[in-house]
């Protein structure tokens, strides 16, 4: 380490030399830019990132704010900036309630002039504030919320959806499970909402895809001997036959003891075992191991979904601004949103395929990598599952089935 | 000289190891320089293949007539990017995951030298005077201009995230490098490292090739799909070359590795996930053939007399030969994972 300080300082000395020496023509360079700032909001006391622990502090979900993945693309932005004449910059928002997260959205829109702010927050949040802020030069991100009634009903034209909704990672794990032919699957459901809705989002998945629901079993955290049927694994997985388990547990407590305590020997999806998501930390294609081990370098943990669905918001607004020809520190608000939402958009998001979003519910198309805790086993759209148009589209509401009316 | 490729160096041991080596070097590359010299009397080069495979850290030696693998051996970690020394009595490989640059006797392929604290080199270029290594530096986001003989970073050069290809220009005044993450080609001049120009390309620039005049810049952008042409004179982008082999489509073209004949009339490009190479007319900017290769093609080389085209894939862990006059891979070899660079010695 003592050596590389020192031919850094010694190498940062020769450049500061050369810039004493060659100060004249670095002023070219050096040119005044306008700042652009991308806010992130988010509520204090998010009940998303305060689940409770499991027993002993034992930590069984990663309860990090995706704001380190917007940082990390924020600085990644500084050189693009200097071409497009923007000092780009990332301001964090908090709020305890809704209104004061309103309240703070409108300071930053009145007082520094920002247009695109990414929301960290629940669905119910998100869509109040984009009802709040309709008709006027703004645009959200939603970087958290995978609700598919966020990209249905509930849809909005100044909202746009990079994280991948329930759908898109249900029917990459189905598509997966058709590929390895586990067409029977017990489906375990825990007692909360989210349970139910990661629950119905897999079933919709299967449905889709042609999947059979061998059963569907409702389990409870606890070992009160009177629910033994709801809270023993081999009690709530014998009795029926499956190809494997899917899990539905949102928090985590009871699914990480499904694997290996199954009355058959078969494989664990969905919350545990084999998990669809957006990002993982394993993943070493397209340029993923430098996005990584960027993060890893910067945040000294490893980089998540949300985290990645934050980066590409930031990298999607910077690429839609350079795009839509932002020169020497002018910006346009409307030409930069239309680019954003347009087909000629080619976002990189290190997944291997060019992303933009879908016209008809603002979701971002992506692959859905497929993991185990330290593997990336596929990534979907898998080979051999067709669409006539996209191959991402095979993942998520795709334009036919599509309940948004965009307003 | 003999400590294992993948340890950190003390400031201690640094200094002792570049004390000792401007005493010992002098006579290492006298007796490369002898040995070489020989062989280069006898028959130009040794037509030896090296090809550097970046996941198993090692390097595959192939005789270049009987396309027969003679051995492999490793190097440092994550090795890339490989170039000739000037007088292509050396090699240098670049290792990412060593923050190094490995330099071998292209001879024997024995290790002689090694050039730390390079930090995290993806890939460069050396400078017509075989004096500099322009490197791309991954973890700082700069280009740095590496004294050879001094070991000493001379000139550091901030751009965009994840730089990636690095291409001097004849007169050596001019580097190029390309911003992977920012879609940017940087312009620098060599003489005070300050960037000229900022261009924006399509999405995920990789490698360069030059036309022969040096009027044109061609740019590999991988997920674009696409390479661009930039007119060295004014910076701009002047014309697009798109690839679509049969049955393939359009985000599966992730062009990578590019190169031009020296009679500067064909390209040839290799379209990773398309699993192709494309040959180009490079005055009509037209494609004229598609030939398939292995999976994920990216690394390309061609033979002194341009009659082999050697193609590294980086899925399916071979390389493929091609016959330039029939556009027919003659031979597919099993090398390390994931082939990345190829260098052939017969000239």
């Amino acid at each position: 380490m003592i050596n590389k300080a020192e031919v850094l300082a010694r190498s940062l000395l020769s450049v500061l030399l050369l810039f004493v020496a060659l100060l004249p023509a670095r002023v070219a360079l050096s040119a005044e830019k306008t700042p652009f700032t991308i806010a992130y909001l988010q509520l204090s006391g998010d009940p998303r990132y305060e689940a409770p622990r499991a027993y002993a502090g034992i930590e069984v979900r990663s309860r990090h704010r995706p704001f380190d993945g917007a940082a990390i693309a924020v600085r990644g932005s500084r050189i693009i900036g200097r071409a497009l004449g923007l000092k780009f910059s990332l301001q964090r928002a908090t709020a305890e309630t809704t209104d004061g997260l309103m309240s703070e959205l409108n300071r930053l829109n009145n007082e520094e002039n920002v247009k695109f702010f990414l929301v960290d927050a629940s669905a119910d949040v998100l869509t109040t504030l984009s009802k709040h802020v309709r008709g006027r030069d703004i645009l959200l991100f939603n970087v958290s919320a995978p609700d598919d009634v966020l990209r249905s009903d509930a849809c909005a034209a100044n909202v746009m959806h990079t994280v991948p909704s329930r759908a898109m990672r249900n029917d990459a794990l189905a598509q997966f499970m058709i590929a390895r032919r586990w067409k029977h699957v017990l489906v375990l459901k825990g007692e909360f909402p989210e349970d139910t809705a990661i629950a119905e989002a897999f079933l919709a998945s299967a449905r889709k895809y042609g999947l059979s629901i061998s059963e569907v079993r409702d389990f409870v955290l606890g070992s009160d001997p009177r629910q033994r049927h709801k809270n023993n694994i081999a009690l709530l997985t014998s009795g029926v036959d499956y190809d494997a388990v899917f899990v539905a547990d949102s928090l985590g407590q009871v699914g990480r003891y499904v694997a290996y305590q199954t009355a058959l020997p078969r494989p664990v999806v969905g919350s545990e075992g084999l998990i669809a998501e957006a990002w993982h930390w394993t993943w070493e294609r397209h340029g993923a191991p430098q996005l990584n081990q960027r993060f890893e370098r910067k945040i000294n943990r490893h980089m998540g979904s949300k985290d990645w669905a934050a980066w590409v918001a930031v990298k999607a607004i910077v690429e839609a601004l350079a795009r839509s020809g932002a020169r020497s520190g002018k910006t346009d608000f409307k030409s930069v949103s239309a680019y954003l939402k347009s087909p000629k958009m080619v976002l990189d998001g290190y997944k291997g395929l060019p992303m933009s979003f879908r016209s008809w519910d603002n979701q971002l198309r992506q692959p859905i990598l497929i993991h185990t805790h330290n593997a990336v086993i596929g990534r979907a759209p898998l080979d051999g599952f067709l669409h006539q148009k996209q191959y991402m589209d095979t993942l998520g509401y795709d334009a036919p089935e599509n309940r948004c009316r965009i307003r | 000289m003999n400590q294992p490729l993948t340890q950190r160096t003390t400031l201690g041991t640094f200094l002792a190891a570049i004390a000792s080596l401007s005493r010992v070097a002098p006579l290492i590359f006298g007796a490369v320089a002898i040995t070489a010299s020989m062989s280069a009397d006898a028959i130009a080069g040794s037509d030896l293949v090296y090809i550097s495979n970046e996941k198993s850290s090692n390097i595959t030696v192939v005789d270049g007539n009987t396309f027969e693998v003679l051995r492999a051996f490793d190097t440092c970690r994550r090795p890339r990017g490989m170039h000739f020394s000037l007088d292509r009595k050396l090699f240098y490989v670049g290792c990412a995951d060593d923050s190094q640059i490995a330099v071998y006797a292209t001879a024997t392929g024995n290790l002689v030298d090694r050039i730390l604290n390079v930090e995290e080199p993806e890939t460069f270029d050396l400078s017509p005077d075989g004096k500099t290594l322009y490197v791309s530096n991954e973890e700082d986001a700069t280009a740095s201009f590496v004294d050879i003989k001094t070991r000493k970073v001379v000139a550091e050069v901030e751009i965009g995230e994840e730089p990636e290809g690095v291409l001097v220009t004849k007169d050596g005044s001019t580097i190029y490098v390309a911003s992977e993450a920012n879609n940017m080609v940087h312009v620098i001049n060599t003489k005070n490292a300050e960037v000229v120009a900022d261009i924006l390309v399509d999405v995920r620039p990789r490698r360069f090739a030059l036309s022969i005049d040096e009027k044109e810049l061609w740019v590999s952008a991988e997920l674009a799909g696409v390479v661009d042409i930039i007119d060295t004179a004014t910076n701009k982008i002047i014309g697009d070359v798109y690839f679509l082999p049969k049955g393939f489509r359009k985000e599966q073209v992730t062009p990578v590795d590019l190169l031009i004949t020296r009679d500067g009339k064909t390209a040839y490009v290799a379209l990773g996930r398309a699993n192709h190479v494309a040959v180009v007319d490079v005055a009509s900017r037209k494609v004229t053939d598609y030939i398939l290769v292995g999976k994920r093609a990216w690394g390309l080389a061609l033979s002194a007399d341009e009659k082999r085209l050697w193609v590294a894939n980086g899925l399916s862990d071979d390389v493929s030969i091609i016959d330039t006059a029939s556009l027919k891979v003659i031979k597919s070899i099993a090398v390390g994972k994931v082939p990345y660079g190829i260098l052939i010695d017969d000239q």
